[in-house]
């Protein structure tokens, strides 16, 4: 996909958000700055990181960009055109255009509602579509994330964890939108079924031409992903650019540290560490 | 020299439609000073097979092994005052959620004094020295302020360090680390795993952890144990599980390591026992 001269599907522009904290008999009232003026642009089709700790900041912009907080400060745009829910709420049509993942597919999805319903859901309060192209949508998207037709008058509970975070995703899907915002969609899961839903986001991703923006801590997870990273620490953008670029030559210390501290599986360093460990108890009286 | 011995450990839960096979004939031994790492997906019985050794399994689980010992003692044979003395001085065990692990309504410090007290049989006083020490072994900050503080004045990484505190407050030979870095940041986990490994060498710690994280596994660990539903499926010292693991499970396992990938697409367990399946 080279869609470097279309316009981005969604762009921010020196996005701030304060979190106000009310005082209280021992403490003044003070602001949190939560992020400290962010810019970004993805294009169609392509996978912005997001990579930060907890408390970076990284899952508020997630939550300004879904369109779920307005921002205190700073302009953000969706397919070129500015919003700002704040003055006025974000009606169907935009709705549509953006969606969201959540980290916890045991909270994201309401224990009473059958997967069914929650695929209709959207549906019935977004769109016109008729009861009888409801279901039909909402079956054909089952199939889409690879559950079977017969799930859909099961409830959340009767399913895994890695099934559940594909019935969101199923969801996010439903309205055919244009940038899905996945808050941590696999840390939740298990290795092999991470490897499931990654590549089910890969597959989705070329066939509807989707754009991602991912939040994460894993960079293992974000390398495989990701066409573009940004780092965040204590609200700021500390780095960004492609992924090529990022992965090999890391410039900010903070990223280096997140480099530092991710597991290395590589045999050699393996090897060595080993040796260290054998060295050191040949020193230690037995 | 073993440590810990386990033979043939079965552990069903009764349930509404039959019993449940969580556990199905697994062997471990861990030798002293050693770092043994059990790793396994959910539902591969790594957590139940250690609760059973603890014997923090609910009543509705029946536990049977051809042997289960440490140090030469029976542990299934044992009784329960014995078994007490055993579990929670000789053998602690940490959990995966450190805020979860600790009461909320009493400062840390009260927590760790208590352990110490009713443990060791410490005077208040000896064992507030005794805590502060504990403390600063495991890299509070501010050991003196932060004593006083309760679980939610404290970020995850601290929590986790507390939970570390009590459980070498009493110079275990066994500590048992289920999963002790999951809920925490790459940043976080890295100093948790470096505390443990210190605390292993210097107090001569065996050390069991539970996970389901290659990574963890190929920082920490000397042995492996792979596990799925219930059954071991490999054990290897660490460098041969990842230089040429045996069991097709284990492969796939560490293919699904998104560093590992060499296409466009992840590797997945299910592709791997299809391959075998073929074949």
């Amino acid at each position: 996909m080279n869609g470097t001269t279309s316009a981005p599907v969604v762009e921010g522009r020196a996005i701030v958000q304060d979190y106000h904290v009310p005082g209280s008999m021992f403490a003044r009232a003070t602001n949190v700055r939560a992020l400290k003026g962010i810019d970004f642009r993805v294009e169609k089709g392509r996978t912005l990181a997001i990579v930060g700790e907890s408390g970076s900041g990284k899952s508020t912009l997630a939550r300004i960009i879904a369109l779920i907080d307005a921002p205190t400060e700073g302009e953000l745009l969706i397919e070129g055109q500015p919003v700002d829910i704040r003055r006025k709420r974000p009606g169907p049509a935009l709705r549509s255009k953006v969606q969201m993942v959540f980290q916890n597919p045991y909270g994201s999805l309401n224990p009473r509602q059958k997967v069914g319903d929650v695929l209709m859901e959207p549906l019935v309060i977004n769109t016109d579509v008729p009861a009888a192209e409801r279901r039909e949508r909402a079956e054909a998207m089952l199939s889409k994330v690879g559950l079977q037709p017969e799930h859909f008058n099961r409830y959340p509970h009767m399913f895994s964890g890695g099934q559940r975070q594909r019935i969101a995703i199923a969801r996010a899907l439903m309205l055919n939108p244009s940038l899905l915002v996945l808050d941590e969609p696999v840390s939740a899961l298990d290795l092999s079924v991470q490897a499931q839903v990654l590549n089910l986001l890969a597959d989705l991703q070329d066939e509807f031409e989707l754009t991602y923006v991912f939040v994460s801590h894993d960079l293992s997870v974000v390398r495989y992903i990701a066409d573009e990273v940004m780092v965040i620490s204590k609200g700021e953008a500390v780095e960004q650019g492609s992924r090529e670029a990022v992965f090999a030559n890391p410039s900010h210390p903070y990223t280096q540290s997140l480099f530092a501290a991710t597991p290395v599986t590589d045999v050699e360093a393996i090897r060595a560490r080993v040796a260290r460990r054998r060295a050191a108890r040949a020193l230690q009286p037995a | 020299m073993a440590l810990l011995t386990i033979r043939n450990l079965k552990v069903t839960f009764a349930t509404a439609t039959g019993g449940f096979t969580a556990v199905d004939g697994i062997d471990v031994h861990v030798d002293r000073g050693e770092v043994l790492a059990i790793v396994g997906e959910s539902g591969s019985g790594k957590s139940v097979s250690m609760l059973a050794v603890m014997g923090l399994l609910p009543d509705t689980a029946s536990v049977t092994a051809d042997e289960m010992t440490y140090d030469g003692r029976d542990i299934l044979a044992m009784s329960s005052a014995e078994r007490r003395r055993l579990i929670g001085r000789e053998i602690t065990m940490i959990f995966q959620e450190p805020i979860a692990s600790l009461n909320p309504s009493f400062t840390v410090g009260f927590q760790i004094e208590e352990v110490l007290r009713l443990n060791l049989g410490l005077s208040r006083r000896a064992a507030r020295d005794r805590a502060l020490e504990l403390f600063r072994a495991v890299g509070i900050p501010e050991p003196e302020v932060k004593i006083d503080a309760y679980p939610h004045q404290m970020s995850g990484g601290q929590c986790q360090r507390v939970m570390i505190a009590m459980a070498i407050a009493s110079n275990p030979r066994l500590l048992i680390a289920d999963e002790p870095t999951t809920a925490l940041d790459v940043t976080i986990q890295k100093q948790i795993l470096d505390l443990l490994m210190t605390l292993q060498e210097d107090y001569g710690m065996a050390l069991i952890l539970i996970t389901h994280d290659m990574g963890v596994v190929a920082e920490t660990a000397d042995r492996v144990v792979v596990q799925y539903k219930g059954r071991k499926m490999e054990e290897a010292d660490v460098l041969s599980l990842f230089e040429a693991p045996q069991h097709p499970y284990t492969r796939a396992l560490l293919s699904a390591l998104p560093e590992h990938a060499t296409g466009d697409r992840l590797p997945t367990v299910s592709d791997y026992f299809q391959q075998e399946a073929a074949r």
